[in-house]
Formats: C-alpha cells, sequence, structure tokens
C-alpha cells in the first residue's frame, strides 16, 4: 500500500509530468486558458492515459517481449493510442451523447500529447507491474489536470494585467509556468519510505 | 484503406526487423565496452578476465556483481557493480573497485536519474579531496560511510543528502557484497563455472542468498 | 535561389521553436546544456529529413482517409531506426536523451511538416525543408541549452565562462526551462516588431 502511496505523491506532485518533466507542454501552453477548459481537457487526459498504459502493459508483456519485438515498441504503442482514441470517440458519441459534448473537442488533441505516450514508456522503463503501472498513470494523470487548472487559474487573471508588448501571450505564459515549477520545486525531497 | 495502411506497417515492421538485427550485435558489443572500460578503470591491475569470471549475488532483491581481479593467478581484488533504489529519481548503479584487503581504490557512476548540478555532483564529488569528501582510499572496514549529519565520517554533497545517502548505500552494499565473495573464495565454498550453460545457482548456506555464476553475458544495467 | 529560400524559410521566417512554436516538450525538456541541446536538435533533424523525403515519396500511393496513420508509422520506423543506430553507436548520448529519443514520434514539428510541406511537394523540396526547420530548430535549441547553461553552470559547451560559483542553478533546473525560453521568444518578438 505504502508503495502505491509513494508513486501517487511522486507523480502529482515531486515529479509533476509537466512541470518537472516536460511531457505534455503542447496541451498545457494551448487549452490553458479558461479554468472549464483546463478541467475537461484534464478529464479527457486521466481517460485516455489510464485506457492507453493498461493496453500497452498488456501488450509489452505478452506479445512484444516474449516474440523479442521489443524494437517494436514505439511503433505498437503509438498507434494503440491514436485507434483508441479514435474509437473513444465514436463509442462516447454513441453511449454518451453528454460526456461526448464536454471531452469531444479534446479527443483529437490528445493523439499527438506526448505525455500519454511518455507515461506508457515510462511504465515499462520502470518496470512496473500493470497495478504499480495503473496507480502511476492515474497519478500522473492527476497531476497534470492540477497542473493544468492552477495555471488556467493564474493566465484567467493574467488578461487584466498589462503585460509589456514583446511579452504578450507564450512569453509570458512560459515565464508563469516557470515560476508555478519554482513552487512545485518545493515538493522535492518529500518522500514516503 | 485497411490494406494500404496493412502494407505499410507490414512493410515497415520488415524494415525494422532487419535494421534491428543488424545493429543488435554493435549494441550487445557498446554496453559490453562499456561494462568492460568501467572495470579497467576502477579495478587494480589484473590479467585475467573478470568479466568470464563474475559472480552475481541477489541480496534483498538487489543484484550485485562481483568481478575478481587476478594478477597471475593471485587475487588483488575486485570490481564491484551494486545498485540502490534509494536514489533521488530512482535507482543508481555503482562500480566501485576495491584492493585486496577491501580499500576503495576508485569508483564510477553507471546510471542514475539525479538532478544536473546538484545529485549529479556524485560522479565527481566523492573522489575531490576537499574536507572529508572523498571516499578514495578508505576501508568501510574501518570508516563508517554515511554522511556526517547521519554520524558518519563523509561530507555529503551540498543540497543533494538524498542522493548521497543513497550512494554511500551502494557502495556499502559493494564491499558487503565483495567481502562475503572474498571469505567465500578462501574457505573454499565458491561457486562453479558451468562452461556450458554458464549459469549455475547454488544457494550459499553462510549467508543463505543466491550466487548466479554467469559467463560473461551481463550488460550494463541502464 | 528558389531553393535556397526553402532552408532559409525553415531557420528563420518559420522557425518551429521561436515563431511557430512546436515541439515545446523537447525543447525545455533536453536543453540543460548546449551539447544536450544540440544533440536533439540534429536527431531530430535526422527523422525530419527522411520522413519528409519518404512521405513525399509515397504521397500519391496512400489513399486520404489514412493519411495520417500511415505518416504517423513512418515516422515511428525512423524514429526506431534512430533509436536502434544511437544504442549502437553513441550509447551514451542515448542515455542522457533518454525519453524524449522516442516521444519525437509525438513532436508536432515532424507530423505537421509532413501533412504542410511534404504532402504537398516533390521529395527533394521536402528534403531541402526537412534541413531548414531541422536546422532552425537545432539552432534553437542549441541557443537556449547554451543559456541554460551559461546562466546555471558557468560554462557552455563545457568551457567555463566564469566561475560555478555565481551560476543560478535554478536555470538548468525544470523553472529556468520554461523561464530562459519565456525570454528568449519575447526578444525575438521585440526583434520582428522593430
Amino acid at each position: 500500500m505504502l508503495t502505491y502511496i509513494s508513486i501517487f505523491i511522486t507523480a502529482v506532485f515531486v515529479n509533476n509530468i509537466i512541470l518537472s518533466q516536460f511531457l505534455g507542454i503542447c496541451p498545457f501552453l494551448g487549452v490553458s486558458k479558461k479554468i472549464d477548459s483546463a478541467l475537461g481537457m484534464g478529464a479527457a487526459v486521466t481517460f485516455v492515459m489510464l485506457l492507453s498504459t493498461i493496453v500497452t502493459y498488456l501488450l509489452q508483456e505478452y506479445l512484444l517481449e516474449p516474440f523479442q519485438l521489443g524494437y517494436m515498441q514505439t511503433i505498437v504503442f503509438i498507434l494503440v493510442i491514436a485507434a483508441l482514441v479514435q474509437m473513444l470517440e465514436i463509442v462516447l458519441k454513441k453511449v454518451s451523447p453528454a460526456l461526448y459534448q464536454a471531452l469531444g473537442v479534446f479527443l483529437p488533441l490528445i493523439t499527438t500529447n506526448c505525455a500519454i505516450l511518455g507515461v506508457a514508456i515510462l511504465v515499462i522503463q520502470k518496470d512496473f507491474s500493470l497495478v504499480e503501472s495503473v496507480v502511476y498513470a492515474v497519478s500522473t494523470a492527476i497531476g497534470f489536470t492540477l497542473a493544468l487548472t492552477i495555471f488556467a487559474g493564474i493566465r484567467e487573471q493574467l488578461t487584466l494585467s498589462e503585460v509589456p508588448k514583446a511579452m504578450r501571450g507564450i512569453p509570458i505564459a512560459l515565464i508563469t509556468a516557470g515560476l508555478l515549477a519554482l513552487a512545485f520545486m518545493g515538493f522535492s525531497g518529500i518522500k514516503i519510505c | 484503406m485497411i490494406v494500404v495502411l496493412t502494407l505499410i506497417t507490414a512493410l515497415v515492421g520488415a524494415i525494422l526487423g532487419s535494421v534491428y538485427q543488424l545493429t543488435a550485435e554493435p549494441i550487445a558489443l557498446a554496453n559490453a565496452k562499456a561494462q568492460e572500460e568501467a572495470i579497467r578503470e576502477v579495478a587494480p591491475q589484473f590479467d585475467n578476465n573478470p568479466i568470464a569470471e563474475s559472480d552475481t549475488i541477489i541480496s534483498n532483491g538487489l543484484e550485485i556483481v562481483v568481478y575478481p581481479a587476478k594478477l597471475g593467478g593471485v587475487a588483488t581484488g575486485a570490481a564491484v557493480k551494486a545498485p540502490t533504489k534509494s536514489g533521488f529519481n530512482g535507482e543508481i548503479v555503482v562500480m566501485v573497485g576495491f584492493e585486496k584487503d577491501g580499500t576503495i581504490r576508485e569508483y564510477r557512476v553507471l546510471s542514475h536519474g539525479e538532478t544536473p548540478g546538484l545529485g549529479a555532483k556524485m560522479e565527481q564529488w566523492f573522489r575531490t579531496d576537499k574536507n572529508r569528501q572523498s571516499i578514495l582510499g578508505k576501508n568501510p572496514a574501518n570508516t563508517d560511510m554515511s554522511v556526517t549529519k547521519d554520524g558518519g565520517e563523509i561530507d555529503a554533497i551540498t543540497a543533494s543528502t538524498i542522493t548521497s545517502r543513497a550512494f554511500l548505500q551502494a557502495i556499502k552494499t559493494a564491499y558487503a557484497a565483495y567481502m562475503q565473495e572474498s571469505v567465500d573464495a578462501v574457505s573454499g565454498s565458491s561457486t562453479q563455472t558451468d562452461a556450458i550453460s554458464g549459469s549455475t545457482t547454488q544457494t550459499d548456506a553462510v549467508s543463505g542468498s543466491t550466487i548466479n555464476n554467469n559467463n560473461g553475458e551481463e550488460v550494463t544495467n541502464e | 535561389m528558389n531553393k535556397l529560400k526553402i532552408i532559409l524559410n525553415g531557420i528563420i521566417t518559420e522557425n518551429p521553436t521561436f515563431v511557430l512554436l512546436l515541439g515545446m516538450c523537447p525543447t525545455l525538456g533536453t536543453t540543460s546544456s548546449a551539447i544536450n541541446g544540440m544533440s536533439m536538435g540534429l536527431a531530430t533533424m535526422f527523422v525530419l529529413m527522411c520522413s519528409n523525403v519518404v512521405i513525399s515519396a509515397v504521397k500519391d500511393v496512400i489513399p486520404d482517409k489514412v493519411r495520417i496513420p500511415s505518416f504517423v508509422v513512418i515516422i515511428a520506423a525512423f524514429v526506431t531506426v534512430l533509436q536502434l543506430c544511437m544504442q549502437a553507436y553513441l550509447p551514451e548520448l542515448y542515455k542522457s536523451l533518454g525519453l524524449f529519443i522516442p516521444l519525437i514520434v509525438v513532436n508536432c514539428i515532424i507530423l505537421g511538416r509532413a501533412e504542410a510541406f511534404a504532402a504537398k511537394h516533390n521529395p527533394f523540396d521536402s528534403l531541402l525543408d526537412g534541413i531548414g526547420i531541422g536546422l532552425g530548430f537545432t539552432l534553437a535549441l542549441t541557443l537556449l541549452g547554451g543559456v541554460r547553461e551559461l546562466l546555471g553552470t558557468g560554462k557552455i559547451f563545457n568551457l567555463t565562462i566564469f566561475p560555478e560559483e555565481y551560476g543560478a542553478l535554478a536555470f538548468v533546473l525544470a523553472p529556468g526551462a520554461f523561464i530562459a525560453l519565456g525570454l528568449l521568444i519575447a526578444f525575438v518578438n521585440k526583434l520582428k516588431t522593430k
């Protein structure tokens, strides 16, 4: 149990996927102007990250490794993620139009979110078990949502302030992200067990 | 359209398969070379083949490899590869060279995920002869290999106590494995190399840990 | 002259990092030193050149509906080739760039150029575009890596400029990546408006 809590704390705060591992920066900068859309994106990422990690983990364990096809990892994983996102879109449209309304717009953006592929590869590199991988994927997604939401909150305020012309848009967003990363560095060193 | 995609994937798979075949040997060679260089740098002078004579010890779920160094058939010390999982950001693997009596001769950090500028300084820090930083020339038998903060005799890296603790832990693990190994050698209970399978496993009655002889196919731990 | 224009376009007018703002993850993640930034740029450039040429060569054979998946497969193939070759011949570098090598697959620059350029032009022009954009990316990463390394440790390409004690370590760590890139882009914006 302690291992799972440790994985959770590390993935959400200490090694936050965006602010210390630099994965998923594109949606971080792109979909962070409003808190609502940040939460929607976070939910969509959590959903896809969980599903894709489970599928890629099982594929690695029962297909790639037994047949020594480790070198096909990148291709197989990215195809699985792309297919999964497509399927999810179709299923959501049929089963729950309300949920599709909420998450639909974010789904196509997720295929090229490197956090998804990154986590799928990381759990293999870290030699996690299936349960550990699931915990890691969910915690990472929560960390992603947390950083995205905080950042969106700051950016909503930022629109009200006077920013030098050359700094407007992405530059000031990046510097804000830097300060946020600095704040998250305060968590470093926290370790359970 | 599915046919086209399948065709492309199949074609790509075939191409990658052949590239994999072509690079498999250089990759294995590169790994073996990195291993050999690290041993050469840390171990005392030797004229045997430490990789072929290496012993793998499993203790507490960690895999420690002892590469004995011999000159003219006489043991001169060893290089020991030891990991620790308590690094700041995951596993740290070190290769430590011991003189025959267990004095630390030299070390190399084989792989780590520590922060550049902080924990990553361990590659230089513990060999720098300043204050009580250096571990070279010290013998863990009569030196407390812990950071001064914990009452030991080694200065931790500034602002990186966790990394320093983990590093020294790995050194201690390596030392324990080396001592166990040399005791085995003296008492004659060391494992026999099986030339055909290259990997006999037997339980060491003294320590209760498993010793695994291999014939040099060990590759660098990533 | 037209050919030269394609290359210059990638380096200056459509610089992927400073103007198009694409491929931010490797830009921030691998630039803790100038040499790491440069290696990542060159690795990306290799994949970009190969995928651009192949995609523009096969573009007429691929039906429109499976265009994107096919492109992704082709890109992933070159990334894997790069991965295997680096493991074999540059193991040290492969270790220091780590996860970001397989993640070249999802670098938006590569798929973006495949869609925007290679799918519409002939293989030779696509190659030039790959070289141009690749060089632009490499230059940007080297510059960012250099700035961070200098401010953080007082060195550039391991050459000491000022003593390490005066460096602000934060620039080598995560926050410095964001701040340095933000300031560099602001600087480029300033130059553009003049």
